[in-house]
């Protein structure tokens, strides 16, 4: 096995592993958390070896620095326990996890019975900043202002509910 | 390759980490002692020899590593024993893309005063330090504490805040010298800007030749002032030491989020804070102030005049010295500056802590990509 291999291998099972402490730590949503930063991490690594810098550091940055970061802000600000999620809205969550589950298996299965082809080399310049901006403002500048104005909307509803409370 | 990596991690890490990080506590104590009209540390002694109060540093790691390391009653042990190692691990990685000194050519082996030369540069800093916040968060919270836990509380606040705010205030610098690595802005550093350039790109006048001695280093400070005071003001919040040391607020929560922590534990989180002023001397210096580079005395111009004399080997190691020489210079003045600052200032208010940052910062550091690339379209690219 090549270095990339084994790296490839250690990161994946470092990501399985942890998204699996992340489901089981269902007593203690601070340490569930901190497997997710684990996952995250993982997975940013793998990016790295699918030569995508950018969007490692991005995910780095973004997902385990700053997403986490405030998913525990909150759980330390609420100190929930396991026993006090309300049982009836529990149908949603596993109905829905029980639809990525199968989505992502059955593309998992397509996949895996495909017969790809062997990946060349990536082009120059590959995932880094400029040819990443360049792509994102040009070919997907549509949906580049269409998220930040989903990101907008968003900002403006959260002044509002807070502003709500205050007055 | 790896051999080398080795060869100058363990470098850094025994020069940085090792022997600059204990002499700046003794630094701090010395500083903020003549600032104060104090005398300042000087009993510890060997044989009645005491360095000017060198010793202390020394005396210091004795008596943390000789202490009981202490897990309060009802505290989450494994985070309690793990987050001095989360928040001290990042301050030092840190340096792998901080450039020491620029590029040599020894005949065909080249030699270059950096660890890593990633192409997202300042990023991986950024990225890595994001993650010095679960150091933090994690010790107050696993502490047991209230008072703990509103430290780290106020710690995951004030350093996501200040995290937007760090990575907007350099982009003017990114748009400058059109690139996020380190090493390639230190290098367009090492020139001069002539201060009447603009009359020549705006109106075609030319500078007369009597005037071209009006030239300035081409530091990044000259380039964006605002974006200089902005990336201290938003890193040195991140280093959360004072006057930005809410999390810790002795005078409101005894000591925040270390307060369970004793002996080397406590020293951890002690150690990642001044490693952390290094890294960020390190960053302010090779961003705005040319890095490695000697002002008005171009690489080219060092080589050309001594090779012509001693030879071009000798010439390229002996700049190699000078710039590491220079650079280390800059550090000290930068780490410096950062104390003065800590010992000048006092502590904010937690509030306005947060106003500096979201009413303050944020806008002007919009403002300050605006202008800048406004400056940039009407007078030209500067390199």
């Amino acid at each position: 096995m090549t270095t990339p291999q084994i790296l490839f291998y250690a990161f994946a099972a470092l990501a399985v592993a942890s998204a699996l402490g992340m489901l089981l730590n269902l007593r203690n949503a601070v340490a569930a958390a901190m497997s997710l930063v684990v996952t995250m991490v993982s997975l940013a690594g793998i990016y790295v070896l699918l030569e995508a810098h950018l969007v490692a550091a991005i995910q780095i940055m973004v997902y385990a620095g700053a997403i986490v970061v405030l998913f525990l802000f909150v759980v330390m600000l609420l100190n929930l326990r396991a026993d006090e999620f309300s049982p009836g809205r529990q149908w949603l969550t596993k109905g829905a996890a029980l639809l990525v589950v199968t989505a992502s298996g059955a593309h998992l299965v397509r996949l895996l019975s495909a017969d790809l082809p062997e990946p060349g080399p990536p082009p120059p310049g590959f995932g880094g900043y400029a040819q990443l901006g360049v792509s994102l403002f040009t070919d997907y500048v549509l949906l580049v202002e269409m998220a930040s104005l989903v990101l907008l909307a968003a900002i403006v509803g959260a002044v509002i509910l807070a502003k709500r409370k205050i007055d | 390759m790896p051999v080398e990596v080795l060869v100058k991690t363990i470098f850094i890490i025994a020069v940085v980490v090792g022997a600059l990080a204990p002499v700046i506590t003794w630094v701090e104590r010395k500083q903020s002692a003549v600032m104060q009209d104090r005398i300042g540390a000087n009993r510890a002694d060997v044989m009645g020899v005491t360095l000017l109060g060198l010793l202390h540093p020394a005396a210091d790691v004795l008596k943390l590593l000789s202490k009981e390391d202490v897990v309060p009653l009802g505290a989450n042990r494994f985070m309690h024993l793990i987050s001095p190692l989360i928040a001290a691990v990042p301050a030092i990685v840190g340096f792998a893309v901080i450039p020491f000194g620029g590029v040599y050519h020894f005949g065909d082996t080249t030699l270059s005063l950096v660890v890593a030369n990633p192409d997202w540069g300042l990023l991986y800093i950024f990225a890595i330090g994001s993650l010095a916040t679960y150091g933090t968060v994690l010790a107050g919270w696993s502490s047991n504490n209230n008072w703990s836990l509103l430290g780290s509380m106020r710690a995951s606040a004030q350093m996501i805040s200040y995290e937007v705010t760090m990575g907007l205030s350099v982009v003017g610098v990114f748009m400058v010298f059109h690139t996020l690595k380190l090493p390639d802005m230190a290098l367009a550093q090492d020139q001069t800007l002539r201060l009447l350039g603009f009359l020549e790109r705006l109106f075609g006048i030319p500078v007369p030749a009597w005037l071209d001695w009006l030239r300035l280093p081409a530091w990044g400070i000259f380039y964006q002032p605002l974006g200089f005071l902005m990336f201290l003001a938003a890193i040195m919040a991140e280093n959360k030491r004072p006057p930005f040391d809410t999390p810790e607020g002795e005078s409101e929560l005894i000591a925040g989020f270390h307060l369970e922590y004793s002996g080397m534990r406590f020293g951890l989180f002690y150690m990642s804070e001044f490693i952390e002023v290094v890294v960020i001397a390190g960053l302010v210096a090779t961003m705005f102030f040319g890095g490695w580079a000697i002002p008005y005395l171009s690489t080219g111009t060092i080589i050309a005049g001594i090779g012509s004399v001693f030879g071009t080997g000798f010439a390229t190691g002996l700049c190699m010295l000078l710039h590491f020489g220079c650079f280390m210079t800059k550090l000290v003045a930068m780490i410096w500056l950062q104390m003065s600052l800590r010992w000048t200032l006092p502590r904010f208010r937690y509030d306005q802590v947060m106003d500096l940052c979201w009413k303050i910062l944020l806008p002007l550091s919009l403002a300050n990509i605006f202008v800048t690339a406004f400056v940039m379209l009407i007078v030209g690219d500067p390199l």
